[in-house]
């Protein structure tokens, strides 16, 4: 029953108040949906642009130059009043760069504030009574250690030291003259000493006076003692035969042997002092055409620094030939303005110096990257005296009775593009080379950054592994995507997905520890096996093909790759199981023996090899996974039409799909290589990690990355060392960026010629 | 009919076949790898037999005891090289490594042992192992077991007989009252101990920004002084708990007669378990296995990682792997949304889109200088300079941590997560867009209520294999944060319970230190084997569920594209 009511006319007003509130929210929640996705979305592209950024920003200061100014609190730009009177033998600053010191010709030693000239202490060196200072030496710049030798044959050692301290929370550093050696005067000579050279190494002091033309050599051994905590000091001087020199400087090399006289003439003499008397002249060599004007000792005491009267700046060092003979040879030479050399002074910590021409014009060098880091006119003629503050951030310098501090900012001297990519020759080598050696237990150790040997390991490492992956993948991808029965591609596909996902440190660790051994093991065996699956493979497959029909068709078209799994097996087995009686036959028994006894070829046990095998088992899902879709992608049309006009399964593979789809694979290729370039855990593990240059492949290499995971924990924030491994990490960065949109590109590419077809 | 090789040759087939070679060899390597990991992480556990030896080495003989670890052959060229004599007639000899434990005794715990210089091999009954805190494992006959330097019981036989059974028993005994004190000692040193440590050292922080903010207020130093007395009024009672328990734990030990025939004597408090390997049936060796792999995954380690469980490894992968998910999901399917939804599809969406790509291909060490660089020593240094000043200056932020291990990771794989998501939206049909935007929905209701939903499958699979790569990556954690013994969890029961700033323990990490850092590498091979087989497993049960899920999806979708 239903009961007719009168219809009314639906109410139908949309914009209550309630509905138009909900409206405004939802729509105020779809804006707020929009931003918040945007600013999700952009933040994608920001973070991309964060890590180049930051990377770049990181080793920016490797490139930037080196600047020098006033002192900022250095009363008057102009400089002070040299502080005290006569005049300047030698200069120095303490670390913090706060005091001066000043040696002067009246033997005085002044201790000064570097950014005023306030006299802090005033003291006279001690001396023997009644005599002259006559010579003097820098022993060591770095400890502050410096010699003067008097008229009558004897010699002070004195260093110049610093103690903080901290009364009221503010340092105060108190500067004092201390005797390293002994505070009692040395004889080292009979009469007036005119030349000095001193070296020290540890307790072992030599000391070589020149007097009258005649040459002293004393060496002194300083034993602390254990009980009573003084210095012992055994001396023992000999004479040495006249010598026929006419030397204006002299220096020791550390080890005693090794004198270094320079003439008037412009002749730098090798003196052998362990030498029989009359081969003691070891050599000599015109190293100028001028007069040498400054003649030292660069950090470490190994290198000579030559500067002469025609602005001519060059390094020296003794170098062993194959004869294990040591001669003295040039090393560099340095680029200047030609103007006569005035006065040069060394880096405390750094392979570098500092030299002034007789224009006034400073010049900042670093030896290792045979770099000119800085040039600046900072005075208007020769300069008397200049002083390097231990942190290399400072210079004070004296001219005409005026003392100017120069804060210099020169953080990363060491690099440029010859120290990091160009052959260099390093102190103590015997010729240039490429070497990375990034840090050593001594202070005065040269660094050797050369990126070479770590791009060479990368790109060995690469090589080998995609040599084993390309055929592989490339011919598992084409089997896979043209061959194989889609129910067994639905099963392979994922497998060789896992293969893709599993962690490469377990790759790495297999590698080292079980792969390594094996091959070592059986090395033979394996170079048999490149031989014996093929074979076997061939071998099998002509087989099948001879065998009746009412076999082969019990295995449906596409499968045939799983009859194959027992055959490689089998082969393999085989392949090892012979190859001893093939050793036995060719190589004596025992490869491994034979490559390094018989060949002579060095044989390391995690080598090239096995991070072959190991890393191209990492790339191979990659590059399969790939090009198998490039392959798969071609449109079908084309292979049946080519079928369809006669002609075989493989050689429409060849002349048809493959044309098509070698773009992808060739993108897949170069993402393999990518992949292989940027590893580090199997590299990390699988080699020995040293830096060599050989493409040995039983050898060993360090790739950039595992470099990176060696020794970035150990690296000094903002050091060089830190901003070069951040350079191998923008460079790796950099590489599979380009590497892979170009991939990218291609495939992209690829994907709409696909398309129009 | 026979086939000629020209024929065949022509046909191409050899080329095929080849091809088809290929794919066979990368599935044997790819089944060999992880059977090979499986064979030799899992073997480990199984008791092996003890064997019993003499061992005739140039004219000297002695005993030895021990499993055997490995077999192989070695070259007769090389034994000459090592001044071994062997007969000019054979080419190679077998070699064996045995696990000779005793490393107290002999300083090695491993030799190997040319076959054929084996004489009068047998398998004791008696012979007993001891798995030991210090020392790796004892082989040996057990003589006697002391209780308070007294003799409780002796045997002197090597057969098997009642009074034997009666001193094996006191032992179990002894040990199962050896091992209830450890853990109560375990407990007051790591629990009760540690946290009070752990509130000295914050209440020791508090002073310290106290004075550095320059506060003076009297009260609040009295009170932390106060509760500093009580902390260390507990600690004292605790101490001297701890010191009566050390003696009641020591009062046992036992004698041992080793290989060499010396008896030594070993605290009962430091053995780990007993058995008798050789004398063990199938059914007890299988309850022994499966007790040592749940030891293996439950346990903290013992003797430099070479020993024990790797428990801490495991959890502190998965507080990463917790942390980065949260971090990394919502990051990418945004991303991800945005990119196929909301972006204009233009240059800038294909730029994007290519450096997302290129994002995935970029080595993952170069994340890991990131990290360190930028989180750790940047962001983690500032942190320190405005929040932390009083810990300065050991770093609190400013050091590789939880935090920016699983930053760093989420952003190795929010790739991964956005072209997995990018996938699953473009298989959303559009007619159900449409239909959604037809009816009157706002953009934002489409996607909340009809995109997202059913992308859903598509988030997972992305972020399953975000979790299964970064389980998997080392070599950017070993630069920020990760270490090879982190002494406590991440998450403990100090306030504030997460410690974010700690340093964790990886498997990845433990696979590489153990492996190749280790000083004892012969003893550590088989627990990084193992190691080694839980991460595969792990990986692939979450590769395998990420396939699963994106078929499924995709015959989901099937059924709705008309």
């Amino acid at each position: 029953m239903s009961t007719l009511s009168e219809s009314k006319k639906p109410d139908l007003d949309f914009n209550t108040p309630s509905m138009l509130r909900t409206r405004k929210f939802r729509a105020f929640k779809n804006r707020l949906t929009t931003h918040s996705i945007a600013a999700g979305g952009m933040s994608i592209i920001v973070a991309i642009l964060l890590i180049f950024f930051y990377l770049l920003w990181e080793i920016m200061p490797l490139f930037k130059e080196a600047s020098i100014e006033h002192w900022p609190d250095n009363t008057a730009q102009v400089g002070y009043a040299v502080p005290g009177k006569g005049s300047t033998l030698y200069l120095a600053i303490e670390e913090q760069a706060q005091i001066g010191l000043r040696i002067t010709d009246t033997q005085q030693a002044i201790f000064f504030k570097a950014s005023n000239g306030e006299i802090i202490s005033e003291q006279q060196l001690k001396a023997p009574a009644n005599t002259k200072a006559s010579s003097f030496a820098i022993v060591s710049e770095s400890s502050g250690i410096f010699a003067v030798g008097y008229d009558n044959g004897e010699v002070m050692v004195f260093q110049h030291k610093y103690t903080s301290t901290y009364p009221a929370g503010k340092r105060l550093i108190t500067p004092s003259i201390s005797y390293p050696l002994t505070d009692e005067p040395i004889q080292v000579a009979q009469g007036n000493i005119d030349l000095l050279a001193i070296s020290n190494d540890d307790e072992n002091w030599s000391i070589v006076a020149s007097s009258n033309g005649e040459i002293f050599q004393t060496n002194i051994s300083a034993e602390v003692n254990l009980l009573s905590e003084e210095i012992d000091i055994t001396t023992h001087t000999l004479s040495i035969p006249t010598l026929d020199i006419t030397a204006e400087k002299l220096l020791l090399l550390p080890g005693k042997r090794w004198l270094l006289a320079a003439t008037k003439e412009g002749k730098v003499t090798l003196f052998d002092l362990e030498a029989a008397p009359e081969k003691m002249r070891a050599q000599e060599v015109q190293a100028t055409q001028g007069t040498i004007t400054s003649f030292a000792l660069l950090l470490g005491n190994n290198s000579l620094i030559i500067g002469d009267s025609q602005g001519l700046l060059s390094q020296w060092f003794l170098v062993r030939d194959k004869q294990n003979q040591w001669s003295l040879q040039k090393v560099r030479d340095f680029e200047t303005a030609a103007k006569s050399i005035g006065v040069i002074t060394m880096e405390h910590r750094r392979k570098g110096f500092a030299a002034v021409d007789a224009n006034g014009e400073l010049s900042l060098y670093n030896t290792t990257a045979n770099r000119k880091v800085l040039s600046s006119k900072i005075a208007p003629q020769q300069i008397t005296a200049i002083a390097y503050a231990p942190r290399s951030n400072a210079l004070l310098i004296e001219q005409q009775r005026k003392m100017t501090l120069w804060t210099v900012d020169n953080e990363h001297p060491d690099i440029s593009w010859t120290a990091l990519w160009e052959k260099v020759w390093y102190e103590g080598y015997e010729k240039p080379e490429y070497i990375w050696q990034s840090s050593a237990s001594n202070n005065d150790f040269e660094p050797k950054y050369s990126l070479m040997p770590l791009a060479f390991g990368t790109l060995k490492a690469a090589f080998y592994a995609m040599l084993l992956a390309t055929p592989l993948a490339i011919c598992g991808a084409i089997y896979t995507a043209y061959f194989m029965a889609p129910a067994m591609r639905r099963k392979v596909k994922p497998l060789i997905e896992l293969m893709e996902a599993l962690p490469t440190v377990i790759l790495g660790f297999l590698a080292g520890l079980w792969l390594a051994p094996f091959i070592e093991n059986n090395l033979a065996g394996i170079f048999l096996t490149l031989l014996g699956i093929p074979l076997a493979i061939l071998g099998f497959g002509f087989g099948w093909a001879n065998l009746p029909k009412s076999i082969r068709n019990l295995v449906p078209h596409g499968w045939d790759a799983l009859l194959l799994i027992p055959v490689v097996i089998l082969a393999t087995l085989l392949s090892i199981y012979f190859a001893h009686d093939v050793e036995g036959l060719l190589f004596a028994g025992d490869l491994r023996h034979w490559i390094t006894e018989e060949a002579g070829i060095p044989f390391d046990q995690r080598n090239a090899l096995v991070v072959g095998i190991a890393m191209g088992f990492a790339v191979i899902p990659t590059i399969f996974t790939i090009s198998e879709d490039a392959i798969f992608s071609v449109p079908k049309h084309l292979s049946y039409g080519s079928l369809a006009l006669g002609a075989t399964p493989w050689q429409t593979l060849v002349r048809v799909v493959m044309p098509t789809a070698s773009p992808g694979i060739f993108s897949a290729l170069m993402v393999g290589m990518g992949r292989a370039v940027g590893e580090t855990m199997i590299v990390l593990m699988a080699t020995g990690n040293t830096p060599i240059m050989d493409v040995n492949i039983f050898e060993g290499m360090r790739t950039l990355a595992a470099n990176i995971a060696v020794e970035m924990p150990e690296a000094e924030v903002a050091s060089t060392h830190y901003r070069i491994l951040f350079l191998a990490a923008f460079s790796l960065f950099l590489f599979t960026f380009v590497v892979n949109t170009c991939a990218e590109l291609i495939r992209h590419r690829l994907r709409n010629k696909y398309g129009s077809l | 009919m026979k086939t000629s090789v020209s024929s065949w040759v022509k046909s191409g087939s050899p080329w095929i076949w080849l091809n088809a070679g290929a794919v066979a060899i990368c599935v044997i390597m790819v089944v060999s790898l992880i059977g090979l990991i499986g064979a030799r992480g899992l073997a480990h556990f199984w008791p092996a037999d003890v064997m019993q030896a003499t061992y005739t080495e140039r004219g000297n003989s002695r005993t030895v005891i021990g499993e055997i670890v490995q077999i192989e052959q070695v070259s007769a060229i090389q034994l000459r090289d090592a001044g071994i004599e062997v007969a000019t007639d054979i080419d190679s000899l077998e070699r064996k490594l045995v696990k000779t434990g005793n490393r107290d005794i002999g300083g090695i715990d491993f030799s190997w042992v040319l076959d054929r210089d084996l004489s009068d091999v047998s398998t004791p009954q008696m012979l007993f192992t001891a798995e030991r805190y210090e020392w790796g494992n004892l082989y040996g006959y057990l003589r006697s077991v002391k209780q308070a330097d007294k003799i409780a019981l002796e045997y002197k036989g090597y057969e098997p007989s009642d009074a034997y059974t009666k001193l094996w028993k006191l032992l179990n005994q002894s040990l199962t009252r050896a091992s209830n004190l450890k853990a109560h000692i375990l407990d007051i040193e790591k629990h009760d101990i540690g946290s009070i440590n752990y509130e000295l050292e914050r209440l020791r922080l508090k002073q310290r920004r106290m004075e550095i903010d320059g506060d003076t207020d009297s009260q609040t130093l009295a009170a932390m002084a106060r509760r500093k007395i009580e902390l260390s009024e507990q600690y004292q009672v605790l101490e001297e708990q701890l010191i009566s328990l050390y003696a009641e734990i020591n009062r046992d030990s036992i004698d041992v007669e080793v290989s060499t025939g010396d008896i030594i004597s070993v605290p009962v408090a430091n053995l780990v378990r007993i058995f008798r390997a050789n004398s063990m049936g199938v059914w007890q060796k299988s309850l022994h296995y499966l007790e040592k792999i749940w030891e293996f995954v439950s346990q903290d380690p013992r003797e430099a990682n070479t020993e024990g469980g790797i428990f801490p490894a495991i959890f502190g992968t998965v507080m990463m792997v917790i942390l980065m998910s949260i971090m990394v999901t919502p990051f990418g399917v945004v991303a991800a949304v945005y990119l196929s939804e909301y972006a204009k599809q233009g240059f800038t969406t294909r730029f994007i889109r290519i450096a997302v790509n290129n994002l995935a291909g970029v080595p993952s060490i170069v994340y890991g200088v990131f990290g360190l660089g930028f989180f750790v020593y940047v962001l983690g240094g500032s942190i320190d300079q405005l929040f932390y000043p009083e810990a300065l200056p050991s770093p609190t932020f400013g050091t590789g941590g939880l935090l920016w291990a699983s930053i760093t990771l989420a952003l190795l794989t929010v790739p991964v997560v956005i072209v997995a998501t990018e996938e699953g939206l473009s298989r959303v049909p559009k007619s159900l867009k449409e239909g959604s935007l037809a009816l009157g929905a706002t953009k934002a209701e489409t996607l909340f209520k009809i995109i997202l939903p059913m992308t859903s499958p598509a988030m997972m699979t992305g972020v399953i294999l975000a979790i299964a790569r970064a389980a998997g990556e080392v070599a950017p954690l070993m630069l920020v944060g990760v270490v090879k013994l982190a002494p406590t969890l991440p998450l403990n029961m100090n306030y504030p319970y997460l410690h974010l700033d700690q340093k964790i323990m990886h498997l990845g990490f433990h696979i590489f230190d153990v492996g190749f850092q280790s000083p004892n590498v012969e003893a550590a091979r088989p627990l990084v084997y193992a190691t080694a087989f839980l991460l595969i497993l792990v990986i692939a049960l979450l590769n395998l569920s990420a396939v699963a899920i994106r078929n499924r999806l995709r015959e989901k979708y099937k059924a709705l594209e008309v």
